[in-house]
């Protein structure tokens, strides 16, 4: 997996719990190409039809707080997303991403610095996010051990995988 | 240096410590739905693993959306429905014997003090009540649980949270959990094990403790939990009887899984609740929290009393009290869902059905559909609930709708005066 990206922010603010990230009314959806259509439909209906593969989502704090539900990881992924970046994220919604193999960055105070549509250059090894627009360093908590080793595989499920096919 | 009862509990199901913090534990229960667990089903099939590592270690209950309201919600239930058949579940719970998940488990006293839980639900902090480390996780890492029976959790840090003080009339777990979410934050446990304790949580029943440890996610915690005691025995003695030769024995047992008074905590917050007021949400965050005094006088439309916080018998004893001999606003529609069959049994033979009926309300079967906006009480745009849930995030329980949450004694009184208001129990 590619660990540095480069891609369009969409902000949010803080708090954006899994109901808007994915409302509750459409979990019963399990296809994965049906679940990327309803993409932040709570936050903000216009999302899906803005967002382009390779984009960057940038939120405040407890990105992802809420429900279980993998659908908000899975229609986040479904979408393209190249990786969140939040001053902090949820539990569950964090450990989702990363099992898909999702990138999710803690960047504390990059909410005040990161404005729509600006142009970001993210290395989710050192933690160094550029804002191409700005011109503004940024510096996240860089991903290591364990988060990493999953999303380097692409997902807990290859990791596991390719863990088995080294020992046989 | 000493333990607290989540680290008791990570060191006697340690498997595989792959990373520096981070424990792969063996798991004593896999609880699941029909609305998490099929994808996971599906991909198991899919990937030619369909396979489960203990049939009587996995729960599996139809719950979220029941009866099924349409084709979609009907083929879930159906594949959880031939899961479970197909690989000799016998713990599955279907249409006339399901019930909301987080409240028929624990009744069906699948869950042990020193226990590891997980579910594909956040609401699963729930079961902590028992002394039980239990955790709501996603799909994924539910697939793994139900294939291997272990779960990768990061090391816990604890927040211990003590409640002193006696809870004064007509002031309730829930307006504990929420003055405490209030305080600390929405995220003001994240990453970290709620452990309450104190004179207040010693002297509440297991119904009480439950409603408290539902709530725990709310402050982004990973699991809810407190000590395991009397009450906690005498609550599961008809299971464990055979197990062990008295309550006091058995009470022995269990105190292993109490935090040593030497634990290391992340934080400690103490609380003194004697002066507590019944407490209600007003914005789209568990910790948007007021007093209801403070909220008196705002109208509703839609009043819910049920859910895995508050569906339960000691619920809706408290809110047919306030019912009694009154009937609802006009102005109001509202609903009561017992939380299981069991209590709803017991609600018929207390006559609690007849004096929520007589007082207006419909009573629905068992269900989780009007909390998460996906059946059974849909609020329309614009509308306002008054319910005993625990999420009253935007749009929860319908697109453009505002839940406030409360306890079932507030919910009773604001369904009968058509806005909310303090119950006749709180003197003030």
């Amino acid at each position: 997996m590619e660990t540095q990206f480069i891609g369009r922010a969409f902000t949010f603010g803080k708090n954006i719990d899994t109901d808007q990230i994915y409302p509750g009314r459409f979990v019963e959806l399990t296809r994965e190409k049906d679940i990327a259509r309803h993409a932040m439909e709570g936050a903000d209906p216009e999302f899906v039809k803005q967002f382009k593969a390779g984009d960057i989502i940038v939120a405040s704090t407890n990105f992802g707080c809420g429900s279980s539900r993998e659908h908000a990881a899975i229609t986040l992924k479904a979408v393209g997303t190249a990786c969140i970046i939040a001053e902090s994220f949820g539990r569950i919604f964090y450990r989702n991403a990363v099992n898909l193999g999702l990138p999710v960055l803690v960047c504390p105070g990059v909410s005040q610095h990161i404005d729509k549509g600006d142009e970001l250059s993210v290395n989710i090894e050192t933690g160094l996010i550029k804002d191409l627009t700005t011109g503004k360093d940024l510096h996240a908590q860089p991903l290591t051990g364990y988060p990493l080793k999953i999303l380097s595989a692409g997902g807990i499920k290859t990791l596991i995988r390719e863990k088995r096919t080294q020992r046989h | 240096m000493g333990q607290t009862i989540a680290e008791k509990i990570f060191s006697t199901h340690l498997v595989d410590e792959p990373f520096g913090d981070v424990s792969v534990l063996k798991l004593d229960r896999v609880f699941c739905h029909e609305i998490t667990t099929p994808i996971a089903i599906n991909d198991l099939q899919k990937r030619g693993k369909d396979r489960v590592f203990d049939p009587d270690k996995i729960k599996a209950v139809i719950d979220h959306v029941s009866p099924a309201k349409d084709s979609k919600t009907a083929v879930q239930g159906k594949i959880l429905r031939d899961w479970a058949r197909k690989h000799q579940i016998r713990d599955f719970f279907d249409i006339g014997a399901n019930g909301v998940c987080h409240a028929l488990f624990p009744e069906k006293g699948y869950v042990r003090p020193g226990f590891t839980v997980i579910m594909g639900d956040s609401h699963t902090c729930t079961h902590g009540a028992f002394g039980a480390f239990a955790a709501g996780v996603g799909t994924t890492d539910l697939e793994v649980g139900i294939l291997k029976g272990v779960c990768t959790f990061k090391k816990p840090k604890t927040i211990r949270i003590e409640l002193t003080g006696n809870l004064p009339d007509g002031v309730y777990a829930k307006d504990v959990i929420l003055y405490v979410i209030g305080q600390i934050s929405v995220n003001g446990a994240t990453n970290m094990v709620m452990e309450f304790c104190g004179s207040c949580v010693d002297q509440m029943s297991m119904e009480e403790r439950m409603t408290l440890c539902n709530m725990a996610v709310e402050a982004g915690a990973t699991s809810g939990i407190c000590y395991p005691d009397m009450t906690t025995v005498e609550y599961l003695w008809p299971f464990i009887r055979d197990d062990f030769q008295s309550k006091e024995a058995a009470l022995e047992s269990y105190s292993k899984y109490i935090s040593d008074d030497d634990a290391e905590y992340e934080a400690v917050k103490t609380f003194d609740i004697s002066n507590l007021e019944p407490l209600v949400t007003y914005g789209y965050k568990p910790d948007n929290v007021k007093t209801v005094t403070e909220m008196a006088g705002t109208s509703v439309d839609q009043v819910y009393i049920g859910s895995c916080t508050n569906g339960r018998i000691e619920d809706l004893r408290v809110a047919a009290k306030i019912l009694e001999g009154h009937v609802i606003s006009p102005t109001v529609r509202a609903i009561v869902s017992p939380a299981t069959p069991k209590i709803f049994n017991q609600a018929m033979e207390e006559g609690l059905m007849k004096i929520f009926m007589d007082a207006g309300f419909c009573v629905t079967n068992p269900t989780c559909g009007a909390c998460l906006g996906m059946s059974n009480g849909i609020l329309a745009p614009g509308e306002v609930a008054a319910t005993t849930t625990n999420r009253n995030f935007n749009g929860r329980m319908g697109k453009g709708g505002m839940v406030h949450l409360m306890s079932p004694a507030t919910a009773a009184a604001s369904a009968i005066q058509g806005v909310i208001t303090n119950s006749p129990m709180f003197i003030g």
